[in-house]
């Protein structure tokens, strides 16, 4: 019990810290850019609060087989199958979470405001300086709302593990899954013991974040 | 509109009601047995005039939903635990659990003549992925794991096992090529034309017996009484046969 929670923790760290740096670049371009197919940028990055997270994760399974040609390259090196590897269980739930991890931080760029920015180059600050100085610190409650969000909902992962993860001991078996087993094999007074220790770790997550954001909202710039 | 409402609850209410004698019942059905089932409703309702509403999903799942009141009167497990414990538990009417299928496990590859006739392929090496259904919730992955010991590799191939939650996840995980090999179900292989497969023999692990339960709700549901009588019919055997399963 305790390896499948570690390895759930383990699993949502990673993922979590992964997307915080992804998506950075991408919701400042969603936030900056003028491109007028932005939009349909912004739309395939929501798909997965869309998409059945089964049938994403059935698309990852063949993404992610021997047959797929985004796997020819690591086939060169001797990888066959990125499906039941804990490897191929952070990919799924980078894809399966990036709306949670964009939408937050796109929506604190955009708050940031031209004018924190055009101050700052009129003082000489270069691009990188301006968006490393001003823009992400004022960004801050953006990316605890990201990382929160991230978090949590790679935890509650399930229909994407399903598929890809082939139920390995200590690589790809996470505690939603683990809830689903016992359900299955009729041991439901694990399953309880379980699912309480997820309830009450998602109410704290909920908590924190709806404390968090009032906070923030006090001492939100231009307040 | 509140004569557009009536209206509508009219036209509802003869929708529903149908044909005076006809009833209706509802059946869960452990999805493994998906194909087969929808081709005995429709033969069924020929036959009978009642109309059988299938509804698929795992065994376990539709366990815990029918001890919590869900609106089924027939239940066609994937296992023999299950009804066993419906009928422990009360939740049948006593004298009608029988079993309707068993299952067979085959050895399957999607790549031509990489299984051969005798199974050896599993002690060659030559694969890096072995796909079962999980033995924790589904027999054929406790057949599986019982095939592999008296074959005497479970040892050696435990590294490479790979579990499906269910056996149509562990059937994908071998159709999808993402694992090389899979211990499936025949009855999901036998529409196949390609890949390269072996029948496990049956006295390799313990029978795979499919069992079906009247439910207590359905006590006094003609339709599903009937729809029990037809599974046990010589019409229901020719299609189960058919899709791979053996009936006694």
């Amino acid at each position: 019990m305790g390896e499948i929670i570690w390895l759930t923790a383990k699993l949502a760290a990673i993922t979590t810290t992964l997307l915080l740096v992804l998506s950075t670049p991408l919701a400042w371009w969603l936030a900056r850019s003028d491109a007028r197919w932005k939009e349909a940028v912004g739309a395939l990055v929501g798909l997965p609060i869309v998409l059945p997270p089964t049938v994403l994760g059935f698309y990852l399974l063949i993404a992610l087989g021997p047959h797929s040609p985004l796997m020819a390259p690591l086939q060169a090196m001797g990888v066959r199958t990125l499906a039941f590897t804990f490897e191929g269980l952070v990919i799924g739930s980078v894809i399966y979470s990036l709306p949670f991890a964009v939408q937050p931080l796109r929506n604190a760029f955009l708050a940031v405001g031209q004018d924190h920015l055009d101050s700052a180059s009129t003082l000489g600050a270069s691009a990188w300086e301006s968006f490393w100085r001003v823009a992400l610190p004022l960004s801050a409650p953006g990316y605890f709302v990201a990382a929160i969000l991230t978090f949590a909902h790679t935890v509650g992962e399930f229909g994407v593990v399903l598929m890809i993860g082939g139920g390995i001991p200590g690589k790809t078996e996470v505690v939603s899954i683990e809830i689903y087993r016992l359900v299955e094999s009729l041991e439901w007074d694990k399953a309880h013991a379980l699912a309480a220790l997820l309830a009450v770790f998602g109410f704290l997550v909920m908590l924190t974040f709806l404390m968090l954001e009032r906070r923030f909202a006090r001492s939100a710039p231009g307040d | 509109m509140l004569r557009l409402w009536l209206a509508m609850a009219l036209a509802a209410l003869a929708v529903t009601c149908g044909p005076a004698l006809a009833a209706e019942t509802h059946v869960a059905v452990a999805a493994n047995f998906t194909e087969p089932a929808k081709e005995i409703a429709a033969a069924f309702e020929k036959a009978t005039g009642h109309r059988a509403v299938l509804s698929f999903g795992s065994s376990g799942q539709f366990y815990a939903q029918i001890a919590n009141g869900a609106p089924f009167q027939v239940f066609l497990s994937a296992d023999v635990e299950r009804p066993q414990m419906a009928e422990a538990a009360g939740l049948t009417v006593p004298g009608n659990r029988f079993t309707y299928a068993t299952g067979r496990l085959v050895l399957y590859s999607r790549t031509p003549r990489f299984v051969d006739s005798r199974g050896a392929v599993l002690r060659s090496g030559r694969f890096q992925a072995l796909s079962i259904a999980d033995p924790k919730t589904a027999p054929y992955g406790v057949a599986a794991i019982e095939t592999l010991k008296k074959l005497g590799l479970y040892e050696t191939l435990a590294p490479k096992i790979v579990q499906g939650a269910s056996i149509t996840q562990a059937y994908q995980f071998v159709e999808t090529g993402a694992a090389e090999l899979g211990l499936v179900a025949m009855s999901q292989v036998i529409g196949e034309q390609g890949g390269s497969r072996w029948l496990v023999p049956a006295a390799n692990h313990t029978p795979i017996h499919q069992q079906a339960v009247l439910l207590k709700t359905g006590a006094d549901n003609a339709a599903a009484r009937a729809f029990m009588a037809y599974l046990r019919g010589a019409q229901a055997k020719t299609v189960i046969r058919r899709y791979g399963y053996e009936v006694r």
